[in-house]
């Protein structure tokens, strides 16, 4: 979820995903959700802000489309539950919405990139004080490595290996107007 | 005794003269004179004042000795180039017999910074109620001409007419503290939009102006000398206006800090800008210094109010009213008045030693600066410019108001009946 | 955003509706099984209350609380603070106790905005009424409030009638709501309307009836009846004759109007009990939605650190 939106002048950036990568990449990832959970009953998908939500709606959608159901996406917003709250300026809270009892469900968590894994820490945390799925999942877009924490997405788009000094992109097009993936290089840290 | 000689002063601003000042006497006035064995003090470029006399000065002495005491209150008199402060006589015990205003009358002769002219209560107790035993503190060594409950209004109109009337009997006058207390019950700070905004309870200006006005008709009506304590509103400036065109025998003071600080500072909640009567508005400051420099305010008084520590240092509406005056007086009328060409150094020498001194009837200050006057002088350098720190002063208290404020001139030596109180910016040795 | 929240005056209206989002997103928090956030772990937060107010000091006990802060309480009775400490000396306590807010109720105007600047204190003071000066988190809550029955405050007419002079509630409301747009009338005798309240972002009347029929919100304010003894008003009887809301004045509301009430009311006084009681009356949600403001106040002011954004916190996903 890194906001960079103008690229400096020596900025290298690259394009690893495009629209059609993407929408190839959420394809695959919602019948690999409903393959490993035989279907969609009990299943809840809960994107994570701003992204993750966009994404977790895609996914909804290809699901009902599988399904011939109508699939709803909740959001879940983690900043209460983050671990660096006294290290940067308080900041708006995002919409959480829980559609239906998490209890005894398959949550599954939708976020654009994994990376050092605190994010999926602190949603896991939230989801405790919610209630209590009978198992929780990750799906994400993009997996750029360097993990600080021992979490493992389950449903990955891509593994993207990165440097710590890149920085990965997400746009989609309900916030950015476009879909793509960027790796955004050195010269714009 | 000793002999000094002021070198190359400025006398009133104006003229370039030696002073020679021997046995408490000034002696020789003239250019380039030949003083024999006495201490030369270097005053080129510093202007010579006659010793500022204050009519307005709160010294605690008996009663508050915690916030100040005759011996400190006179030192940071003698460093604002004072020779000569009423004391007010809201202490503790009252100044309203002829014990309390001797004791304090001798406390100032005793130390010798500064003399000590009592002000005598004009009420048992300041309570309004019943007249203090006035001619007896007017016959007393201490000579008390002047009388007030400063602190307190004399608010019932037939105790200020008789007490107006009484004091004709030894040229005494009243100086009323002008605060109908009914409007001004738990008032905070000066009435208008800031106290609207700020939610502390308002003080009109019509709470002074409605006692002046009646003041001024009633010292008219029996013909007695009336003087009113730290004018703060146009209004008083106005009332006052049109009772000195009809030739009435009243006189007015205002205080340093009510020439040069506003109710926007109010805003601050700091208590160190809590004084009685409020600071008001800039309309208000125009009009007083107006006032001052056409007369119609006669002259400057400190109001020094000094307060411990504990009773400034907390919220705003449990803080003691008042702030120190007497180190800043002359720099903060030079701020004001001089540097902005409303008065020139004469006229600051008629508004803060001659006038005073005829209105308290005090004959040895006030004097010209003249071959045969008593040698009270302060040399001052009004070029200096120093940053206001609340613990550079004599006094036991730090409440003033200008801590951290760039303010003019500075007092470089005091000079009481010959003998200096101050040299060099420093406080002398006085034999005792 | 803002280190302390001494007045309505302090926010701009970006930090007024940041918070106002952030107390809806907390609302729901209440109705969770676990009415918990563990945001402000290992925080303190003081309430330190020299005015007896418990609708007060449990709202925001309950806020700090919700957010895992800890909580201590100081309230003036009994304690050393009504054996004559000092403002200073109880702050000092409270620093060397490492208290990251104090929340201050005070009845004396300005306590707060002494506490804040005095260098007394490092933590965040959050103003919880002081005298007759402002209770910022109370208007907050009252836009809030307003904003979930009327959504956008802009262009809204709100109407307060009451003894504006003594009143704290009235005066941050007036500010904060004119920073939101809403156009705000002060109804009450000449008598009970500050000197200069013409310089305020307001328009004042003397009449309510006229005051009524555009109105999308009344807010009553609560009228001491001791103010009569200082010939603000006459009577009591008179008071809410001219001034009180009553159920044929109520009729003159447009249909969609909410009714307020800042507590404790004086029912029979500024408003009759059937008035207070009515389905238009929102005054027992003003109770709930206090504490998600005051959640939001405290999450704003304390998570944050007020240095730039680090560089690891930027490059976290």
């Amino acid at each position: 979820m890194s906001s960079h939106t103008s690229d400096s002048p020596r900025a290298t950036t690259r394009t690893v995903l495009d629209e059609g990568d993407i929408s190839r990449a959420l394809t695959r990832i919602t019948h690999e959700i409903l393959e490993r959970n035989r279907g969609s009953a009990g299943v809840l998908l809960l994107g994570i802000p701003t992204r993750g939500v966009h994404l977790a709606r895609r996914l909804a959608a290809r699901m009902s489309e599988v399904e011939g159901t109508t699939i709803t996406a909740g959001s879940l917003d983690v900043t209460m539950y983050r671990d660096d709250l006294r290290l940067r300026p308080a900041r708006a809270l995002e919409h959480t919405d829980i559609p239906v009892d998490i209890d005894d469900r398959v949550v599954v968590l939708v976020d654009d990139v994994l990376f050092s894994g605190r994010t999926i820490r602190a949603a896991l945390d939230a989801l405790g004080d919610i209630g209590r799925p009978r198992a929780v999942q990750l799906a994400v877009l993009v997996d750029r490595g360097h993990r600080a924490l021992p979490i493992r997405a389950d449903f990955v788009g891509k593994n993207l290996p990165t440097s710590l000094v890149e920085n990965v992109k997400v746009s989609v097009a309900e916030v950015d107007g476009a879909d793509d993936v960027r790796i955004v290089g050195e010269g714009d840290a | 005794m000793s002999a000094h000689v002021l070198r190359d002063a400025l006398v009133l601003g104006e003229r370039r003269a030696d002073i020679l000042i021997e046995d408490g006497t000034i002696t020789a006035l003239a250019d380039s004179l030949d003083a024999g064995d006495a201490r030369e003090v270097d005053a080129t470029g510093l202007i010579a004042l006659p010793g500022l006399v204050d009519l307005h000065t709160h010294l605690r002495e008996p009663g508050r000795e915690d916030a100040e005491t005759v011996l400190t209150g006179t030192q940071a008199a003698a460093r604002g180039g004072f020779t000569c402060v009423h004391a007010m006589a809201n202490t503790d015990p009252v100044a309203d017999t002829a014990g309390v205003v001797e004791q304090v009358w001798r406390l100032g002769r005793e130390h010798g910074y500064c003399d000590v002219q009592p002000v005598g209560a004009v009420t048992v107790g300041l309570d309004g109620t019943q007249l203090a035993e006035l001619g007896a503190m007017a016959e007393s060594v201490a000579k008390v001409r002047m009388f007030s409950d400063d602190g307190k209004c004399v608010s019932d109109a037939v105790l200020m007419r008789r007490a107006l009337e009484y004091v004709k009997a030894f040229g005494g006058v009243i100086a009323q503290h002008a605060q109908e207390p009914r409007l001004t019950r738990g008032a905070q700070m000066n009435e208008g939009e800031l106290s609207g905004i700020l939610g502390l309870t308002g003080w009109p200006a019509v709470a002074e102006e409605a006692i002046v006005a009646r003041d001024v008709l009633l010292s008219a009506h029996v013909g007695s000398r009336l003087h009113v304590c730290h004018v703060s509103t146009r209004g008083s400036v106005e009332i006052l206006r049109w009772a000195k065109s009809k030739g009435w025998d009243v006189t007015a003071e205002v205080t340093p800090h009510h020439l040069l600080l506003t109710d926007e500072l109010v805003r601050s909640y700091d208590p160190i800008f809590k004084v009685n009567p409020p600071l008001r508005s800039s309309d208000d400051v125009a009009a007083v210094r107006e006032g001052l420099a056409d007369g119609t305010i006669d002259c400057v008084a400190t109001d020094h109010a000094p307060h411990p520590m504990e009773d400034k240092e907390c919220e705003w509406s449990a803080a003691a009213f008042g702030m120190l005056g007497l180190e800043t007086a002359l720099s903060v009328v030079q701020l004001a008045m001089v540097d902005s060409a409303m008065l020139s150094w004469s006229d600051v020498a008629r508004v803060m030693s001659t006038v005073p001194a005829a209105i308290g009837r005090v004959e040895a200050h006030g004097r010209p600066l003249a071959v045969g006057e008593p040698a009270n002088v302060v040399l001052y350098d009004s070029g200096a410019s120093r940053q206001w720190r609340s613990d550079d002063t004599a006094s036991l208290s730090r409440n003033t108001p200008y801590a951290g404020r760039e303010l003019p001139g500075r007092v470089v030596a005091t000079f009481l009946r010959g003998r200096p109180t101050v040299l060099d910016g420093e406080l002398a040795e006085v034999p005792v | 955003m803002i280190r302390h929240l001494l007045s309505s005056a302090d926010l701009s209206k970006d930090d007024a509706v940041l918070i106002l989002d952030t107390a809806e997103e907390l609302l729901s928090v209440a109705s969770r099984p676990i009415k918990k956030l563990p945001t402000l772990r290992g925080r303190t937060v003081v309430n330190l209350f020299f005015e007896d107010s418990t609708r007060t000091r449990i709202s925001f006990e309950a806020a700090a609380k919700r957010l895992s802060a800890d909580v201590i309480n100081f309230s003036s009775k009994g304690s050393s603070v009504s054996k004559g400490e000092s403002l200073k000396d109880t702050a000092l306590t409270l620093q060397a106790m490492g208290a990251d807010a104090v929340v201050i109720r005070h009845g004396s105007s300005g306590a707060p905005h002494r506490l804040a600047h005095a260098s007394w204190i490092n933590g965040a003071i959050i103003n919880a009424g002081d005298g007759s000066h402002e209770h910022p988190t109370q208007a907050l809550l009252d836009a809030f409030t307003m904003r979930r029955h009327l959504g956008d405050l802009d262009g809204r007419r709100v109407t307060i009638v009451g003894d504006v002079l003594h009143s704290r509630v009235a005066r941050s409301n007036a500010l904060l709501l004119s920073i939101l747009g809403a156009d705000v009338t002060l109804v009450a005798p000449p008598t009970l309307l500050p000197v200069g309240v013409d310089s305020w972002p307001v328009q004042t009347s003397y009449e309510l009836d006229g005051a009524l029929d555009k109105a999308d919100v009344v807010m009553m304010l609560r009228v001491q009846g001791e103010r009569m003894n200082d010939a603000f008003f006459p009577s009591a009887r008179e008071y809410s004759r001219r001034y009180g809301l009553d159920t044929r004045r109520m009729r003159r509301l447009p249909e969609h109007a909410i009714v307020m009430h800042p507590g404790p009311m004086n029912r029979g006084m500024e408003i009759t009990a059937d008035v207070a009681d009515s389905a238009r009356s929102v005054i027992v949600e003003q109770v709930t939605n206090g504490v998600a403001v005051r959640m939001a106040v405290l999450y704003l002011l304390l998570s944050g650190s007020t240095d730039a954004e680090s560089t690891e916190a930027r490059e976290e996903a």
